[in-house]
């Protein structure tokens, strides 16, 4: 007995997913006018909005005195899966404490190379990266994609730990 | 029916003015080309229209716009893709079966063209009257799985081989519930006959005057109709996202275009019979009651073929809404789909609608 009121009860329940289902691409279509999220891209440049989670390409944050966040870890380097990231450090002596200190010489970022996969942004301990929203980044030619992504002359950030 | 919108006045006039200029056997031949003639370029044409329909109708479920290119609303864009697929080389590939391989396009293609010969699409505009034109279909339309079948074999590719024999599989179960809910229908026509099939429903659709057991005739021959018509959400046969492209995956060219068209025009096929059974094909809308009379007239002024045609085209878009709503089934669920629930309910309708139709209990 309790096999057959599974079996109708499934018809049932069947039934009424496929109709919740329907209910849903139902109402895309007949209010696809105004639901539309197709952006006609080459054609609304000037209005175009880009969302603020798309990701353009990896870029390192700086504040208005030139200084960044980066000390040279390699972390990020650590977590690109193409090894589209090299880090030069190199070692300074702190005036004050007396300590050698190792601090970020170039933040080579190879954007050929790079899937926008979001890794290094996650991997960097101080926060260090972020992705922008840029596009139309093509150029003629290859060498212009590598990147050195702290500024000439920006330092790190005070606060930043080793 | 208003006689204005009869379309054998037209055709019986073309044949008198034919028979006033040549012989009976000249008349005939030249009545035939023209009738091949023009039902290639219905189905070319049709092909067409149904896939930008498609397109469109995906796009805007999806919330995207679809072709929007050539021509106003992308309305050129098929014509512009058939002459692409017509002007591309034809080849073989190296290890396939070169007369199976060949053959299959022409087998799918001629299935819905068979099936066509004999459905009425409005007053007068049906190519043959055959007093058993319910049968004939289905009798047809099972040689579709066959050229499917033989593309699948001939093509020598694992791919096409799996979706063959998936595609045989499921075509093969489904048929008997397309036939069993046809048959639930001819309970009540009582006749095979197309055109008297329509003819029956002048007082009001079946799917009205046969109420309950009508209904579940009508979704159970909608699914399996859509099953055997190889549409989602039982395209496994193609399945692009597991087997490339299943059976057709080594055609190319104008030999894909048919297996494409063949797929869009059996679609019209199947819901140009779900119209005929169900909904009265070209009979206007009327209700079986005596105070509905004035109602009735007012719906004999719109022509029989506006009727018909936007009934299937009806039926068209709930098999697209079908499609781009649902998932693929897996072949495990679609057999257990056709051999544990819709043939025993179709069995079981059957029954009904015998009942209901001895007890006179319908409209
Ligand atoms: S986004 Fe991914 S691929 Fe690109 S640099 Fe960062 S980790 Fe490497
Ligand atoms: S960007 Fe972040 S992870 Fe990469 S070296 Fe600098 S601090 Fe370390």
């Amino acid at each position: 007995m309790s096999t057959i009121i599974a079996y109708f009860k499934g018809i049932g329940q069947g039934l009424n997913t496929l109709w919740t289902g329907m209910k849903v691409t139902g109402y895309y279509f007949f209010h696809a006018r105004k639901e539309i999220i197709t952006m006609q891209y080459p054609d609304n440049r000037d209005t175009l909005k880009i969302p603020e989670r798309f990701r353009g390409r990896v870029v390192m944050l700086h504040d208005q005195n030139n200084e960044h966040a980066c000390n040279g870890c390699t972390m990020c380097e650590m977590a690109c899966p193409n090894g589209s990231i090299k880090i030069i450090t190199d070692k300074i002596l702190n005036p004050e404490t007396g300590k050698v200190v190792r601090i970020i010489d170039k933040h080579i970022y190879h954007f050929s190379m790079c899937t926008l996969c979001n890794l290094c942004v996650q991997a960097c301990p101080s926060n260090a990266l972020a992705m922008d929203n840029s596009y139309e980044n093509s150029v003629y030619d290859r060498s212009e994609l590598t990147f050195v992504l702290n500024q000439p002359g920006s330092k790190i950030r005070d606060n930043v730990k080793d | 029916m208003n006689a204005i919108y009869d379309f054998s006045i037209l055709t019986g006039g073309i044949h008198e003015w034919l028979s006033g200029l040549m012989s009976p056997t000249a008349v005939m031949i030249t009545e035939m080309v023209i009738i091949g003639t023009l039902l290639i370029v219905f189905v070319a044409l049709m092909g067409l229209v149904l896939v930008l329909a498609e397109r469109k109708v995906a796009a805007f479920f999806q919330l995207r716009l679809g072709p929007n290119r050539v021509g106003p609303w992308g309305s050129l864009q098929t014509l512009a893709d058939f002459l692409k697929l017509l002007t591309k080389e034809l080849i073989t590939t190296k290890s396939a079966d070169k007369f199976l391989y060949n053959l299959a396009p022409f087998i799918v293609m001629l299935t819905p063209f068979l099936a066509l010969g004999v459905i009425p699409f409005a007053p007068g505009l049906q190519i043959m009257d055959m007093n058993i034109g319910v049968f004939f279909i289905t009798a047809v339309s099972s040689m579709g799985v066959l050229g499917i079948l033989i593309g699948g074999w001939a093509s020598n590719n694992k791919y096409s081989l799996i979706g063959g024999m998936r595609s045989a599989a499921m075509v093969v179960s489904y048929e008997l519930s397309v036939t069993l809910a046809i048959m639930t229908m001819v309970i009540m026509t009582e006749s095979l006959s197309l055109s008297e099939i329509v003819a029956s429903q002048s007082d009001g659709w079946w799917i009205i005057k046969g109420h309950i057991p009508a209904l579940i005739a009508f979704l159970l021959y909608l699914t399996a109709s859509t099953a055997e018509t190889n549409r989602g959400p039982f395209d496994l046969a193609e399945a692009e996202s597991e087997l490339t492209a299943g059976f057709h995956t080594e055609y190319g060219g104008i030999k894909f275009a048919f297996f494409f068209l063949s797929e869009f025009v059996n679609m019209l096929v199947v819901a140009s019979i779900a119209t005929i059974l169900f909904f009265g094909g070209w009979m206007p809308f009327h209700l079986p009651f005596e105070w509905a009379v004035g109602f009735n007239h007012i719906m004999d002024f719109i022509p029989g073929i506006v009727w018909g045609f936007g009934k299937v085209t009806f039926v068209i878009f709930l098999m697209m809404w079908f499609r781009w709503t649902f998932p693929r089934l897996r072949i495990d669920q679609i057999l257990n789909l056709e051999w544990k629930y819709l043939l025993p309910m179709n069995l079981v309708n059957f029954l009904l609608m015998a009942l209901i139709a001895l007890s006179g209990f319908y409209l």
